[in-house]
């Protein structure tokens, strides 16, 4: 087990590595960050100050690892529109836009899972073709689309709920049923198909014969290996959902990272951009290893050898 | 007075399949009586794992099944509830299946497995029902039981996953096993060793035993009585003493026909088969199902459905018609082959 989590560790550093050279190279493939900063038609004498100012005369590899230095340092440096440590703006804005992935990925599989294991145990049931409804329709609709839906039956229409801010957990009720909602299908139908799988196989013949209860044989002997793949597609679909929160965000003014980047996008706020990318990968990249993690306790033919 | 555990009368399993309805089992009575070993041989497809999976009511959904008389015990154990059928399954009737390597559930313990057997029907803690697990364990040959206990089934052999699966419908002190074909997947050296523990068992724990085998040689050998079974049908069965010492049904001769005999039949020489395939179970089929791969077809085989017909003064039982006139006769496959 200690192997393979240090294996699976070194795996998630090596990813994290890349992604933040990619990260640090957006600046450069965007153009001469110098000319960004000092704004069209600067006087050249600027732009040159700027350069030697920010250091970006010097060498590409030297400014990555400085940057690397300093990011693993906690400071992602300045933000060229609201001149203050990219940092400190990061680190106010991911409590609510973790908050936000949360209860989305909770909805989600909350909805998902239930609803791939009753379909599985009645296939063409009610339930089946309910949730395959539920898949197609999901999967069709674009997630700005299903959140101005939302708003305009629940908060226009019926006002049941509060439609932009977020001064009470009300307020993270559409934005998260509107983020999960896109993680549901994939996660049901691997549910269903999973679940359908184990449900043929000779262990859980070998559980109904030793009498156990119904409700044993799906939860305890099926559902435990027919969720193994889905943790895997789970971590996917919530890296999925972070990319969505900038959409979700902005149309439901939630103060958090996903607001931030398309704010920083409109003011070509690079280093902003930059460390938004960076911190959005980084928590991936975590999502991804704690998943490997529990998979590893769910099976023990990767735990135990 | 005799102890009946298991009576099985006039069983038929149908399934639906695209091309109609596959009647697999037809008709199949035997019984078990406590103490007794009772052993079900016949080719492939010929339905004894339905028949297996209908006693325990395991079948496929779709599957329909009927009988006649079905008893546990001397209770009815058909048109009873699920609940009811699960509180005898595992508890007084156990199975053990031909695929050791996939019984067993990998998300758990040996031990999880085993005492969850035990957990399901009595009353006891968990410490108690370890404890039996280990002596189980120990009891079908596996050494250091404690520490196996821990281990999960991908750690195990398939020898050993079967005689976990062994002592696991051991668990609660069963009073019939039913065991399908437990050696087929497993390594040959092994085989007879499985197949003389369960026999061995079977007395000790004082069962009765439904063995579904190929190994003829072992069933001469530990089977109180032998159930021949050839496309549905019982087509012979009796005392082991009377179906392998006077085989009387053309197809049990074929079967014996391909066991080796010690001393006779030379390492790797190729055993006699029966030439031709077991007929589809789809649909009716008019008279003997033998009649297509038998030498001594005549055309009254083919008219009528033949019945099962016991031998004056005993409980040896046969279903062909020429029965009587072949006693003497030579069996099929090996004298046509040389
Ligand atoms: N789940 C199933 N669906 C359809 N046909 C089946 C199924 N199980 C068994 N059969 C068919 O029923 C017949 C009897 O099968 P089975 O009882 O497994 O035979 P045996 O155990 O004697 O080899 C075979 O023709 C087989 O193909
Ligand atoms: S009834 Fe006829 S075909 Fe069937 S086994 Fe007897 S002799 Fe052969
Ligand atoms: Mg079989």
């Amino acid at each position: 087990m200690a192997i393979f989590a240090l294996k699976r560790l070194g795996v998630a550093i090596l990813v994290a590595l890349t992604v933040s050279l990619i990260t640090f190279s957006m600046v450069y493939i965007s153009g001469d960050p110098a000319i960004t900063i000092a704004g069209e038609g600067a006087r050249i004498e600027d732009i040159e100050n700027i350069r030697r100012f920010y250091g970006f005369d010097r060498p590409i590899f030297v400014q990555y690892l400085e940057w690397l230095w300093n990011a693993i340092h906690g400071d992602l440096g300045r933000s060229f529109s609201l001149r203050v440590p990219v940092a400190d703006v990061i680190f106010e804005r991911l409590p609510t836009t973790m908050l936000l992935g949360a209860c989305a990925i909770t909805f989600g599989l909350t909805l998902a899972i239930p609803l791939g294991v009753l379909a599985a145990v009645k296939p063409n049931s009610i339930f089946d073709r309910a949730a395959l409804t539920l898949a197609v329709v999901g999967q069709a609709m674009p997630t700005f689309w299903f959140g101005l839906t939302l708003i305009l039956v629940f908060g226009v229409m019926l006002r049941w709920l509060p439609i932009t801010g977020q001064d009470s957990w009300w307020n993270f009720v559409m934005p998260a049923v509107a983020l999960g909602y896109n993680v549901a299908p994939a996660v049901m139908r691997l549910t269903r198909a999973g679940m359908l799988e184990v449900l043929a196989s000779d262990y859980i013949r070998t559980a109904r014969a030793k009498g156990l209860r119904p409700m044993t044989v799906l939860f305890k002997h099926a559902l435990r290996n027919a969720v193994i793949p889905v943790v895997a597609l789970a971590a996917v679909q919530f890296g999925f959902m972070l990319g969505g929160s900038i959409v979700i965000e902005t149309i439901f003014q939630i103060n958090g990272l996903g607001y931030l980047a398309w704010e920083s996008i409109q003011r070509k706020d690079l280093p902003m951009m930059q460390a938004i990318v960076l911190i959005l990968s980084i928590i991936y990249v975590v999502i991804t290893f704690l998943a490997d993690m529990l998979n590893a306790f769910l099976d023990p033919r990767i735990r135990v050898t | 007075m005799s102890d009946r555990i298991l009576s099985v009368e006039g069983l038929e399993v149908s399934l639906p399949v695209p091309t109609g309805t596959l009647n697999a089992v037809q008709g199949v009575s035997f019984h078990v009586e406590r103490g007794e070993t009772v052993c079900i041989v016949g080719e492939s497809g010929c339905g004894k794992s339905l028949t297996a999976l209908a006693i325990m009511d395991l079948l496929p959904k779709r599957a329909r099944r009927t009988a006649r008389e079905l008893t546990l015990l001397g209770e009815p154990i058909i048109g009873v509830s699920e609940s009811a059928m699960s509180d005898l399954r595992g508890n007084r009737m156990a199975m053990i299946f031909q695929e050791p390597m996939t019984s067993l559930n990998p998300a758990y313990t040996i031990g999880n497995q085993l005492e969850e057997a035990l957990l399901r029907h009595r009353k006891v803690s968990r410490a108690q029902a370890r404890e039996r697990a280990v002596h189980l364990l120990e009891r079908v040959g596996i050494t250091a039981a404690g520490q196996r206990l821990r281990q999960y089934p991908h750690q195990l052999s398939g020898g050993l996953r079967q005689r976990v699966m062994i002592a696991m419908a051991l668990m609660t002190g069963p009073d019939l096993i039913i065991a399908d074909e437990p050696t087929t997947a497993l390594d040959v050296t092994i085989q007879a060793q499985i197949l003389h523990l369960l026999a061995e068992l079977q007395r000790e724990f004082h069962m009765g035993l439904v063995l579904i085998t190929h190994d003829l040689g072992v069933v001469a050998r530990i089977a109180t009585r032998v159930v021949v079974m050839y496309a549905g049908q019982v087509v012979e069965t009796g005392t082991a003493a009377e179906v392998f010492g006077a085989p009387r049904h053309p197809y049990t001769r074929g079967l014996l026909d391909c066991i080796p005999i010690p001393g006779k039949t030379k390492r790797g020489e190729r055993l006699g088969t029966i030439p031709g395939m077991v007929p589809s179970l789809v649909g009716h089929m008019q008279g003997c199902h033998f009649a297509g791969r038998c030498n001594y077809v005549v055309d009254a085989c083919r008219e009528a459905p033949i019945s099962l017909t016991a031998t004056p003064g005993g409980a040896h039982q046969v279903r062909c018609i020429r029965a009587d006139e072949l006693i003497g006769e030579r069996a099929t496959a090996r004298e046509d082959v040389a």
